[in-house]
């Protein structure tokens, strides 16, 4: 089982504590902004790790889930902009979903801003890293995950 | 022998033919002059109407076309001589030398940062950013460039042109592919036919002094502008007056610059895409930042498909200021501010100076700068403007047989035209080649594939140094020897270039060496080279799909470069995941599927007729289905002639070959019952009992005029539309002395926003005859805006000279007034309400949509149909022609009001689209489809619901309602797996246990591992 804790006290390692991000980015927009922003060589905090998906649509609920029953401090989900999903209409239905997830998130003690949905399209690399750096520095506030791993 | 075909120019025309050619199985040789593909098109930062970024859409096609097996990519070549004739032709190439050798450079840019000339002191203006930043002796295009290898400028290269630099590339090159001996080569090359897709040239913006580019540091043209927007261009996409850096706070659009003028220099036609491009930049322009622009114009020519709803955007959702009937006089800098005061007269006829921040400069579109050359090397003939010469009922065909054209290099234009183009030029080409010896393109062998399942998981990883790229920042020994000692790895190396022919070649032999079942690589990303390391695996005898990659440089060691010690920790974790993900991958292969090869075209006008001869012509069989009694459609009515060839001789001409030919059978009188399957496999079902298997459908109904409600249309023998006249003139019979036209009767209205695109040239050539028989007749057009668009400039040049009054009538105020023997409107330029007496007045009645019609056929094929009511392509800009839903096609009316030569050249477009499919036996669809568990599925439908592809049904079977997907139709998105309650739909090769692997390996442990 796992316990939650409410909001951790500030305290002395905060101020050292590097957040691990699992991003899950969509094939065709976000994952090819990642590459740009490598492309142009835009520095940005090593915490985030990125799993791709053909779609956004694809990042099931289980998946965001895993990471935070896992101890990831945040998860981001990119997909493409409105109107320019690759698959017609899957950034849509990850917008809905992970607007519940949220809810869901809430529900369990984590801070819905924990999870995050942004658009990135192939050519903004540097949207890309902005979203990084805003994403980190939002967890860093935060501070490390309400869970504490209890027996399993 | 089957020959091959040669498309000259790899813009996006060039591109788009190459790759229907190939994708017919066709071979193609494309020959681009420049050292990358991509043209104009790659530079664009969005793109109109729907502002996608450019890149985004057409790099994925370069990447097509440089790993095709059927497209042979020679850049940096040109044609210097064609022998032969149709069906066999002999070109000669030139090959420019590089200086660098393409096999072995790996587009590391190593060698760039080296060169003497680089870096901060660089010099040499980059020409692929107009000039905008500076670039050394050697150099990478662009980062997208394909193919992206370096070459160097010999003319300003120390070593080459003086023999002395100390060779500082050669030696910064690990791949030793640095020759400065490298000599021009020739090869003789054998084509059946020839595309001529060599765009065009921008028109030289210095010739404006009165605009003072290049004296004023802020005059810049819209082509330098869209770079300046660009997130990939010099400034990162931060928009800046080149004079101080600074953020402009108002910006002026000076439209028809170098367009329809005969000022010495300037071009008398319009440039066809100024307007749209310029309402673009300023609409993004402004979701950059708050700005005030303007927009200077004389007409705004919005013809195109939503691109009058587009222009109503940007003035009243962005609040940028449009100036009708403008044109700027002249433009002052102040010395000190650099400021720029615009001089103009106002629709008051005021003259007035604002001042702005940055003009841009809607510079307009030339012949491509060698088009004298190439015309003569061609043997094809250039029109009067330059441009390679067409005519309108062959819009894509030169004066030599076996050339064909697409593109601007025939008439400027904008994307998705020449995209549609660039697709009939590919079916006409394919035509000169496919006969019935006709051999196509036999797909690659490859050993056969070792079976993996149930054997033990042997993996094998390459982590590579990417030169300096990944090896200066990562510690990529550590990271071989990390991967060692995870679960299920046999074999581990690092490598100094994992995409060279060397590692793949060792990738290849270590799956038998080492009996590997998996390869990961690390090294860059996917989307460029996975298919590389997918052939690598097959030609090593594994299944494509038992490989995975890690990405860590361009998402690792570029973006912490100062985190050595971090990004090794991040790529190690990355390996890993991938790894984990690797262990879990299963063989899969996409699923074949049998083609028939036969097309049914609905619609029996000059496009579906021209859809179904360009079918033929390639030795399939299509059924033409036509509602009315007999082939013609909307064209039967017209009476004019259009180069000299009278309309209807050319209808009866193209039904005489229709008739004639004998892979065509004619359905006349005909109604559609039904037309279900899927692509590959449709069957058209007709209500008198036709029955037909075909594996394409092209939809070219049309569309009928708008019928006129207004000025009594109908009961006073007065008022006429402007066909009813142009068989009047044409019979002879025509013979009132007080003539008005009315434009925009049906159009731009409150009920149909759209702009027919064909009614002002219609007004102008009927204003033109009446004048030309009768000079003392009063002719009057009243108008909104004139769009007489590309050389149909022409005409109205014409009808001014012949004394043809045009009378701008306010864009928002009600159609002008007619009392039976006036008509009346408000003349914005004299400011005054202005009544000219008629004894007959002509309508300008656009086209509609037909919706109703459409709407039924739509719903059969599962097709959009946009918001006006005509058809939705599958992308507005690179599949013009496409549906989402694979295997239809939409060409002609149905698509958007179109002229002749547009419709004609559209349906060769989608004749080729469809050609790619119907020419196959089978269709292998992609192997990361969704599958069901049918033990776990309730058949609850939720999946069916959010598939887009309409691939998902739920049937009956013994053990209740199941989810069944079609593979031809999925896309493998994967919507449907996360969707689904039940856990009984899965995606191949992104299955849920694969990913929850990789989130597993990503957390399960520390960060960099233990």
């Amino acid at each position: 089982m796992h316990v939650l804790t409410s909001l951790l006290e500030e305290s002395e390692f905060m101020a050292d504590f590097e957040p691990r991000i699992v991003a899950f980015c969509c094939n065709w927009c976000s994952y090819a902004g990642a590459d740009g922003a490598g492309v142009a060589r835009l520095q940005m905090p090593t915490n985030f790790r990125i799993i791709r998906t053909m779609c956004s649509a694809r990042v099931d609920p289980e998946f965001v889930l895993r990471a935070f029953s896992k101890g990831a401090d945040g998860v981001i989900v990119l997909g493409c902009h409105p109107a320019d999903c690759h698959y017609i209409g899957g950034n849509y239905r990850a917008r809905r979903r992970i607007a519940l997830l949220r809810m869901v998130l809430e529900q369990y003690g984590f801070d819905p801003k924990r999870l995050k949905l942004e658009w990135v399209s192939a050519s903004e690399g540097e949207k890309f890293q902005k979203t990084i750096v805003e994403f980190v520095d939002t967890i860093k506030a935060l501070g490390p995950t309400p869970l504490v791993k209890g027996d399993e | 022998m089957t020959k091959s075909a040669l498309v000259i120019g790899g813009g996006i025309a060039g591109i788009q033919a190459s790759l229907d050619l190939a994708d017919r199985d066709i071979h193609v040789y494309l020959v681009e002059k420049d050292p990358t593909i991509g043209g104009k098109m790659c530079r664009l930062d969005k793109t109109f109407p729907t502002n996608d970024c450019s890149a985004c859409i057409l790099s994925p096609k370069m990447a097509d076309c440089a790993g095709h097996p059927n497209v042979t990519v020679l850049s940096y070549s040109e044609v210097v001589k064609v022998d032969g004739e149709a069906g066999d032709f002999k070109v000669t190439v030139k090959k420019k030398p590089r200086y660098v050798n393409m096999s072995s450079c790996t587009g590391c840019g190593d060698c760039v940062k080296a060169c003497v000339l680089g870096g901060e002191k660089a010099k040499i203006p980059d020409e692929f950013e107009y000039g905008l930043v500076n670039r050394g002796a050697i150099y990478i295009p662009h980062a997208q460039a394909v193919p992206r290898v370096a070459l160097i400028d010999a003319e300003h290269c120390l070593m080459i042109s003086k023999g002395k630099c100390g060779k500082k590339c050669e030696k910064a090159c690990m791949k030793g592919a640095i020759n400065f001996d490298d000599k021009e080569t020739e090869e003789v090359i054998e084509v059946g036919s020839i595309i001529a897709a060599a765009g065009f040239q921008l028109w030289d913006a210095g010739i404006a002094t009165e605009y003072g580019y290049g004296r004023f540091d802020n005059v810049v043209t819209s082509m330098e502008y869209e770079r300046m927007m660009c997130a990939s261009g010099p400034d990162h996409g931060h928009i800046k007056c080149p004079s101080n850096k600074e953020d402009p706070k108002k910006i002026a659009y000076i439209q028809c610059c170098g367009s329809r003028s005969e000022k010495k220099g300037w071009k008398k036609y319009c440039s066809s895409v100024c307007c749209t491009y310029a309402a673009k930049q300023a609409i993004i322009t402004k979701e950059h930042s708050d700005v005030q622009e303007d927009i200077f114009f004389m007409d705004i020519r919005s013809y195109g498909k939503e691109f009058e709803a587009y222009i109503k955007r940007a003035e009243s959702q962005y609040k940028i200021n449009m100036h009708r009937g403008a044109r700027v006089s002249h433009i002052e800098e102040d010395p000190v501010t650099k400021q720029l005061t615009v001089n103009y007269t106002d629709k008051d006829g005021n003259a007035v100076g604002a001042v702005y921040d940055l003009v841009v400069l809607s510079i307009g579109l030339n012949p491509p700068a060698d088009a004298e050359n190439l015309s003569k090397v061609l043997g094809v003939n250039l029109n009067e403007y330059g441009f390679c010469e067409t005519s309108v009922f062959k819009p894509l065909e030169t004066s030599r047989p076996g050339i064909l054209v697409s593109g601007a290099f025939s008439a400027p234009k904008d994307i998705p035209t020449t995209v549609a183009e660039s697709s009939g030029a590919a079916a006409k080409a394919g035509s000169y080649i496919v006969d019935e010896n006709f051999v196509p393109c036999a797909p690659k062998e490859y050993p056969a594939e070792k079976d993996v399942v149930g054997k033990p998981v042997r993996i094998g990883v390459w982590v590579c140094e990417c030169g300096i790229n990944i090896g200066a920042t990562v510690n990529v020994p550590e990271v071989a020897k990390y991967a060692e000692t995870l679960p299920n790895v046999v074999y581990s190396t690092s490598t100094m270039y994992a995409c060279a022919q060397d590692c793949l070649q060792a990738i290849s032999e270590a799956i038998s060496t080492y009996d590997l079942t998996r390869v990961v690589v690390a090294s860059c990303t996917p989307r460029t080279h996975e298919p590389l390391f997918r052939v690598a695996c097959r030609e090593g005898g594994l299944n494509p799909y038992l490989f995975n990659m890690a990405n860590i440089r361009d998402q690792c060691s570029w973006i912490h470069m100062h985190e050595p010690e971090a990004a090794t920790k991040k790529a190690k974790d990355l390996v890993r995941m991938a790894i984990a993900k690797a262990a879990l991958l299963e063989p899969l292969q996409g699923s074949k599927i049998p083609v028939t090869s036969a097309a049914a075209v609905i619609g029996g006008g000059i496009t579906g007729m021209t859809t179904a001869l360009d079918i033929a012509a390639q030795n399939i069989p299509v059924h033409l289905v036509e509602k009315e009694g007999q082939l013609g459609g909307q064209a039967l009515k017209f009476r004019h002639k259009e180069d000299g060839v009278d309309t209807q001789e050319f209808i009866k001409e193209l039904i005489d070959k229709v008739n004639n030919n004998k892979l065509i059978t004619v359905h006349l009188n005909a109604e559609i019952k039904d037309l279900p399957g899927f692509v590959g496999n449709f069957k058209l079902q007709l209500m008198d009992g036709t029955d037909e298997a075909v594996g394409a459908v092209i939809l070219a109904i049309g569309a009928p005029a708008y019928q006129p409600t207004e000025y009594n249309y109908g009961t006073d023998a007065k008022v006429k539309t402007n066909i009813e006249v142009e068989n009047e003139i044409a019979d002879g019979k025509f013979n009132a002395q007080d003539v008005a036209f009315i434009q925009c009767v049906g159009s731009r209205n409150d009920k149909v926003s759209y702009c027919s695109r064909v009614c002002c040239t219609s007004s102008l050539r009927n204003a033109i005859a009446i004048k030309l028989a009768n000079p003392t007749a009063n002719v009057t057009i009243f108008h909104k805006d004139i769009r007489s668009y590309g050389f149909r400039e022409e005409m109205y040049r014409k009808a001014c000279e012949v004394g043809v009054r045009f009378l701008r009538y306010d864009e928002a105020a009600p159609l002008p007034a007619y009392d039976g023997s006036t008509v009346t409107a408000f003349d914005e330029t004299l400011g005054a309400d202005v009544s000219v007496p008629v004894d007959c007045v002509v309508l300008a009645n656009g086209i509609a949509p037909a919706r109703e019609e459409k709407e039924v056929i739509a719903k059969m094929l599962k097709i959009p149909i946009s918001k006006d009511g005509f058809y939705f392509e599958a992308h507005q800009k690179l599949r013009p022609v496409d549906f989402a839903t694979e295997g239809v096609y939409v060409a002609g009316l149905a698509h958007w009001p179109k002229h002749m030569d547009e419709c004609i050249a559209q349906g060769s477009g989608a004749a080729s689209r469809a050609l790619t499919v119907i020419s196959k036996e089978f269709l292998t669809s992609e192997g990361i489809v969704a599958s069901v568990n049918e033990d776990y599925c309730d058949g609850c439908g939720v999946c069916e619901g959010c598939c887009d592809y309409k691939a998902i049904t739920i049937v009956e079977t013994d053990n209740g309602l199941k989810s069944n997907v079609n593979a031809g139709l999925c896309k493998g998105c994967g919507c449907c797996v996360a969707s689904c309650p039940s856990g009984a739909m899965e995606q191949k090769g992104f299955k849920n246990s694969q990913i929850i692997a990789e989130v597993d390996a990503c957390l399960d442990f520390p960060v960099g591992g233990e």
